[in-house]
């Protein structure tokens, strides 16, 4: 008998497929989304739009935080460290959390090296923009990958950016020569090997959610058509008007993304989504921490 | 004729892993998304993924009415982990969950404990064979199994692989294995040919 494996790691994540993750901040919000159908929740201090409020250092949720959250749902619960935070990660794990996301939403604690993550039973989601910094993420030991997007924005260009070149780079490798891979992983600053199974697959091998900024059952879809397994939403449930009736129609728009009929049934009658922000606007832009 | 389309329900989950399992049996295979999709097929496996999710959306398609009626009238179903707590009759400590009722088994969720408890190891299953990798992640495990449930593999003293007549519940997932023994047993139940892996 195996505890932690990378088959069990990357199977759970694997059991994430076509859900919703949504960020919570309370055992109360943590059963909306529970109930409105989430695959699992991010337990959070504060949801991203309120973190970039806030400013200063934003770090790992208190305990008793994400204990109440643990007690609440029976859905598995993840929750964000710093990036490169070791101490947090083994906190964390010790506690129990069912993943943790090395998160650059938080500000990170090293700013040269992520976790090895490897060395902890506890599986890991990161954050990419491309499919190099997915790779490192994964040869580090992740065993999912996100996009990242611009977190607390509302506003889904930046996902939509970083999946659409994510996907690009995988198309990419797989037409490439043999040949080339060598000099290409040099070039996106990539392990080869991990170069080589993205050929061989012709995807990641991990599972890929969308992230950063999903705010409407309609980014959601749209995410899905681009090619994500899945989807995170942070403030985009709990900063919008009704957010039980958010999180029901965007948990529809990820099953049912390549249906326009049941897209249209569900979009309809959600209520006032967040307020969107201007990424141009940003003095912070999260998706930079973290390389 | 009517093709043996073997169907994967695909609301939520690892669908796409049970229907790479199927494809590589050279079985023909759907996702299973809508009534219509239900209605195409002989056979259906109901995959690992939240089972409140699926359990959720099940209800709200209209796939769980059409889906009990169906496999009351006899069509073979196979739930891996979040299926086989959908099939149970009784979620021992979730008693208010939405489950499909199928299967005279009762189960209680999560019960090897959270993720980082999550492991495999190798089983010898009745009719199948032994050393059989099997993954088993925030597993459920069977606690209880009525008379006509035939049980075909334990771990630690409890059932993780039972059949009742036409239906075939595990706590674990053979779908993120390369082993298709498991597979191979449901198709034989559904009646349906299949080829080695290619």
């Amino acid at each position: 008998m195996e505890k932690g494996t990378w088959t069990v790691k990357t199977g759970f994540a694997d059991m994430f497929k076509g859900g919703v993750i949504m960020d919570v901040t309370t055992a109360e919000q943590a059963k909306i989304a529970e109930e409105a159908g989430a695959v699992a929740v991010m337990a959070l201090e504060r949801v991203p739009a309120d973190i970039r409020k806030a400013g200063g250092v934003a770090r790992m949720a208190s305990i008793s935080k994400i204990k109440e959250i643990m007690q609440a749902v029976s859905i598995p619960v993840m929750a964000k460290v710093r990036i490169g935070h070791i101490a947090e990660a083994r906190i964390l794990e010790a506690l129990g959390v069912d993943f943790i996301d090395e998160s650059e939403v938080l500000t990170p604690a090293d700013d040269r090296f992520h976790i090895n993550k490897h060395e902890f039973k506890v599986p890991f989601v990161c954050g990419a923009r491309d499919l190099g910094e997915a790779l490192r993420r994964i040869a580090e030991g992740a065993a999912m990958i996100r996009t990242k997007g611009e977190a607390g924005t509302g506003n889904v260009v930046e996902a939509v950016k970083h999946m659409r070149k994510v996907m690009d780079d995988i198309r990419k490798v797989t037409t490439m020569l043999d040949d080339e891979l060598v000099a290409y992983a040099k070039e996106i600053g990539a392990p080869v090997e991990l170069v080589r199974e993205v050929k061989r697959l012709g995807r990641l091998p991990v599972v890929n959610f969308a992230a950063g900024g999903v705010a409407t059952p309609a980014d959601a879809a749209l995410m899905m058509m681009l090619g994500a397994d899945g989807v995170f939403v942070g403030s985009g449930i709990f900063k919008s008007k009704d957010p039980a009736k958010m999180a029901r129609s965007i948990v529809m728009a990820v099953t049912y993304w390549n249906d326009p009929e049941m897209l249209l049934k569900v979009s309809e009658d959600i209520g006032e989504p967040m307020p969107g922000l201007e990424v141009e606007e940003l003095e912070v832009r999260m998706q930079e921490r973290g390389w | 004729m009517v093709k043996l389309i073997v169907g994967v329900l695909g609301l939520q989950g690892d669908f796409r892993e049970h229907l790479w399992a199927l494809q590589k049996l050279r079985v023909e295979a759907i996702v299973v998304k809508t009534v219509e999709d239900l209605k195409r097929v002989k056979g259906l496996i109901i995959p690992g993924g939240e089972s409140t999710t699926i359990g959720r959306l099940a209800r709200l398609t209209g796939i769980a009415d059409e889906l009990k009626k169906r496999a009351m009238e006899g069509m073979p179903v196979y739930g891996t982990c979040a299926g086989m707590i959908l099939l149970a009759k009784r979620i021992a400590n979730y008693p208010d969950q939405y489950s499909f009722g199928l299967m005279d088994i009762t189960v209680e969720r999560n019960a090897y404990g959270r993720q980082v408890e999550s492991f495999e190891v190798d089983l010898d299953i009745k009719a199948i064979g032994d050393k059989f990798k099997a993954i088993f992640i925030r597993a459920p495990k069977i606690v209880e199994c009525g008379e006509k449930v035939e049980i075909l593999a334990k771990y630690d003293g409890s059932p993780v692989l039972v059949q009742q007549e036409n239906l075939l519940a595990g706590s674990f997932h053979p779908e993120l294995g390369t082993d298709l023994r498991v597979h191979e047993y449901f198709l034989r139940m559904v009646g349906v040919k299949y080829a080695g892996v290619y």
